[in-house]
């Protein structure tokens, strides 16, 4: 079920580089939000920009109705988004798409986040934690002023490996290279990723090579977020090889072995 | 007591507000938002004889005050939507619009065929105006005489009513109207996308995987109104305007300029309920107005002739 909902503003503010937390009331939203799935966001009243924007759902505060998400000023609707006052209302429509899947008996998980793909992964440790899976977050960011404050992050700090493109913070290279140093050393039973494309195939690479089975979650430029327009679509794996899949509706999260990469 | 009911080709439509095709995909994805049966009717997505898989991503990128796609006709196909989708679209008390397209004249034919036997189709829209696809679509929009030969294959195969949806991307769209309306057109639809490409100054290369894309929304508005309102002049069919639609003021715009029924598109990518809203917005519009009957309003902006 997907609403849409007028919903106010109770916080959104910048929490590093360019990156900006919102929060917004939509008590419809939180109750049935699933990590992995997203809310597409109207950032102007007017039509320019003329489409929403979809973020990953990072947590939810069901007492209170509350959603959060992070975005990154990219554009014109971002740019306008970050002047959205508390107290004010965005037009939200969510939640959408088909989030993660647990798989049944895993004990130990690896979580692998390229920028702000962090924000679903967040929401998922919070499931994840309540079924006592025990998590290991693996988080890549270009420089260290895009890397959030730990109070933004899942709660164990000694669990959130990060790494820097340019060795500003933490592990000098990419998060993929990260997790490949552990990869070999730890027992992970399934990963769950979700970041830029280029990341998330790198990623499917390492681990074919250790035989881990996951999730990754797509960023596509999206229509209508509901599955009608088709303009969103991916290739995954189907009759002849392969067919178009749309990230909005049939994803955003694909099982790694499912998807084609470009 | 006021009339919002229009006729379209014969078919009695409850109020003069459709969805344009491949905006709106087979119903059911808006189904969960609003009632369909408030639609004047349900115009959905291109079909073709065989499935198409479309056009490599990305397909769409935004535009000021619009949007610019290639998706390529992507469908199931003729024989999947006919045994998998039609059943539940029946379900909707709503008149039913199929868009057909195909690569070949003959194409055109047996989707009419097809089409026409499947059953509880109440209308046919004839695609030749798609600028997303190699072959067929816009070629057969284009060219005067293409145009005419494949609205009268498609005349041949089918007694339900035809509509020829028009492309913007011609010299004179009057006279592509014309000669669709001679060939047997029971009402023209107008407009589909205008040709357009965007360049990522970045990556030196155009952003859609397609280079090319049809642009939409708002941005082509005033392009369409023209489009209209010389189609009116130039032909007697009843006009289904289309182009930028995002409430109520529009569509009103659509009927002064001479349509009798509009099409609902990118805003439903907007705003799954904008359909729904330009119905309501419509019928407040004729009751603050102190009109009666919306058909007043078809061509009204054309003044009385000379």
């Amino acid at each position: 079920m997907s609403f849409i909902v007028e919903a106010e503003i109770i916080h959104n503010h910048k929490v590093a580089e360019g990156c900006y937390s919102l929060a917004f009331r939509a008590p419809e939203i939180a109750e049935s939000a699933q990590p992995g799935q997203f809310v597409h966001l109207r950032c102007s009243r007017t039509f320019d920009p003329l489409l929403r924007r979809p973020l990953g759902i990072q947590g939810i505060d069901r007492r209170d109705g509350l959603v959060k998400v992070l975005y990154q000023v990219v554009g014109k609707g971002t740019g306008l988004l970050s002047g959205f006052e508390p107290g004010s209302r965005v037009n939200v429509l969510g939640p959408l798409g088909c989030g993660f899947t647990l798989p049944a008996g895993a004990r130990r998980v690896a979580l692998i986040a390229g920028g702000l793909g962090i924000a679903p992964l967040c929401f998922l440790y919070e499931t994840l934690a309540e079924q006592r899976i025990e998590a290991v977050v693996f988080h890549g960011v270009r420089s260290a002023g895009q890397a959030l404050a730990p109070d933004l992050l899942p709660p164990v700090a000694d669990r959130v490996l990060m790494a820097a493109d340019d060795g500003s913070l933490g592990y000098h290279g990419s998060v993929v290279k990260l997790f490949e140093t552990y990869a070999g050393q730890e027992p992970f039973d399934f990963f769950f990723a979700a970041g830029p494309s280029p990341m998330l195939r790198a990623l499917s690479i390492v681990a074919k090579e250790y035989h881990l089975p996951g999730e990754v979650s797509l960023e596509e430029r999206m229509g209508c977020g509901i599955g009608a327009c088709l303009c969103c679509n991916c290739r995954t794996r189907g009759e002849d090889g392969w067919r178009y899949s749309r990230v909005c509706a049939d994803g955003p999260v694909f099982p790694v072995e499912e998807v084609v990469w470009p | 007591m006021i009339n919002t009911a229009v006729e379209l080709a014969g078919i009695k439509l409850k109020n003069p507000v459709l969805t344009a095709s491949g905006t709106f995909g087979y119903g059911y994805e808006y189904a969960r938002f609003f009632d369909l049966s408030r639609l004047g009717a349900l115009v959905v997505k291109t079909l073709t004889l065989e499935p198409r898989k479309g056009n490599p991503p990305p397909r769409i990128t935004e535009t000021p005050c619009g949007m610019l796609n290639a998706v390529g006709l992507e469908n199931p196909g003729a024989e999947r939507f006919i045994r998998e989708i039609l059943p539940g679209l029946k379900q909707y008390p709503v008149p039913l619009i199929v868009s057909i397209a195909g690569c070949s004249v003959e194409e055109y034919a047996t989707m009419a065929r097809l089409m026409t036997s499947a059953g509880s189709i109440d209308a046919l829209e004839v695609n030749i105006s798609c600028p997303n696809v190699k072959a067929g679509g816009i070629a057969f929009g284009t060219v005067p005489e293409m145009a005419a030969e494949v609205i009268r294959v498609v005349r041949l195969n089918t007694d339900l009513p035809i509509i020829a949806k028009l492309t913007p991307n011609v010299t004179d769209i009057a006279g592509i109207a014309v000669v669709v309306v001679e060939a047997g057109a029971d009402a023209v639809s107008l407009i589909n996308t205008v040709t357009g490409m965007v360049i990522d100054i970045e990556r030196r290369r155009p952003v859609l995987a397609n280079q090319v894309g049809g642009l939409s929304g708002p941005a082509i508005r005033p392009i369409a109104i023209r489009a209209v309102w010389q189609v009116y002049r130039a032909v007697k069919v009843p006009i289904i305007g289309m182009g930028g639609i995002m409430e109520a003021r529009d569509a009103i715009e659509f009927m002064l300029a001479g349509a009798r029924a509009v099409a609902v598109g990118t805003a439903n990518l907007v705003n799954p309920l904008a359909a729904d809203n330009v119905v309501r917005g419509i019928e407040e519009y004729l009751a603050s107005h102190g009109i009666s009957d919306v058909n007043e309003l078809v061509g009204a902006a054309h003044g009385k002739e000379d």
